[in-house]
């Protein structure tokens, strides 16, 4: 049921589509980037193929694997109704990291789209609510790219040598001395 | 005997009733917590050091258990929990995450608690057997009872800034 599915997005959509594979029930298709925002919305609204849930949306670095283009969405698309699941994945290049939303087309693309933001720094054109979701707001970068370094510290709570020489005197951090 | 002997006595006395009553504030975060709770099961039964009732507010508590990992997110509410304990009050962290960042090496969590506040027992494990737990317990309560003296600390401070000099001047080994 999928690989019909497949096959008519590929008929559809001709040579947008990239490539194609599939393997023990996994069906993939590589699409443009420019034209995922008309991929998705074509698949969620069409009769036959009805797939009205997003189960995931998140990305990858290939840089380890020197691939152009560096970076990887990936949608997981589920039709409830009909059960049949389909994988996109469209390319986004390390210059301009930029994909359109589909938060227009499934709710939770919103909160999925900020995480890839987060770890990422895959910016996703006329996003509702463009900002960071796991990390805090003074983290500078992007951790899950594999040119952050992963045991790089950006500490929130930082001792000054004052208040490290009370401690080691026993003293409370806020100077505050017992009587006995 | 003049008035040290008094004073001193009274002292005991006083560290005598403070480690068996430990307040604590469970600042429980992570699987840690199953283990923690275990402790206060009939099995491993902490009613008996005394030790048995959770105050929920830092105000309230003198011991503050930091049970499980603790992110760099969470740090400033850690630090801001413990400023609000009042003195006297002891810190333990419980478990490796809380210790020293445990398995995780990565942008979020903090490695050990003592970046942040002082601790004055660490409990290793993953999660620490509650036996475990109460070999700590019953080390903090030594510690409370033979309390530092003013000398040792002075000592200790002494030590650290030689230390310090030291690794300026990279001679440390």
């Amino acid at each position: 049921m999928s690989r019909q599915a497949l096959e008519k997005l590929e008929t559809h959509f001709g040579d947008a589509v990239l490539s194609t594979h599939e393997h023990r029930g996994d069906e993939t298709a590589v699409i443009a980037a420019d034209k995922l925002h008309e991929a998705v919305q074509w698949l969620r609204d069409t009769a036959g193929l009805d797939f009205d849930m997003l189960t995931d949306l998140t990305a990858v670095d290939y840089l380890q694997q020197g691939k152009t283009p560096r970076f990887e969405v990936v949608y997981h698309l589920y039709s409830v109704d009909r059960g049949h699941r389909l994988r996109l994945k469209a390319g986004v290049d390390e210059k301009s990291p930029e994909i359109d939303t589909v938060s227009d087309l499934y709710g939770n693309a919103n909160w999925c789209e900020r995480e890839v933001w987060d770890l990422y720094g895959i910016r996703f054109r006329n996003h509702p609510d463009p900002r960071r979701i796991l990390l805090y707001e003074e983290f500078v970068g992007h951790p899950l790219r594999k040119d952050y370094r992963k045991d790089r510290r950006q500490p929130l709570v930082r001792r000054p040598r004052e208040e490290l020489e009370q401690i080691v005197l026993g003293r409370g951090v806020g100077n505050k001395r017992t009587l006995i | 005997m003049g008035v040290e002997f008094t004073t001193g006595k009274l002292a005991d006395a006083v560290n005598w009733a403070r480690k068996y009553s430990l307040f604590q504030y469970p600042f429980v975060t992570a699987c840690c917590g199953m283990e923690f709770m275990a402790l206060w099961g009939p099995r491993f039964d902490v009613a008996r050091f005394g030790a048995e009732f959770p105050r929920f507010s830092p105000r309230q508590a003198d011991l503050l258990m930091v049970v499980g990992t603790v992110t760099e997110r969470q740090a400033p509410i850690l630090k801001r929990i413990y400023e609000q304990i009042c003195e006297p009050k002891w810190v333990v962290s419980f478990g490796v995450c809380a210790s020293s960042g445990g398995f995780y090496q990565n942008y979020s969590v903090t490695p050990g608690i003592d970046l942040v506040i002082p601790v004055d027992v660490y409990i290793p494990g993953c999660p620490p057997t509650p036996e475990q737990v109460l070999d700590a317990l019953v080390m903090l309560q030594q510690k409370i009872q033979d309390r530092d003296s003013w000398s040792h600390r002075q000592y200790k401070l002494r030590e650290w800034k030689k230390g310090e000099a030291e690794q300026a001047a990279g001679t440390r080994r």
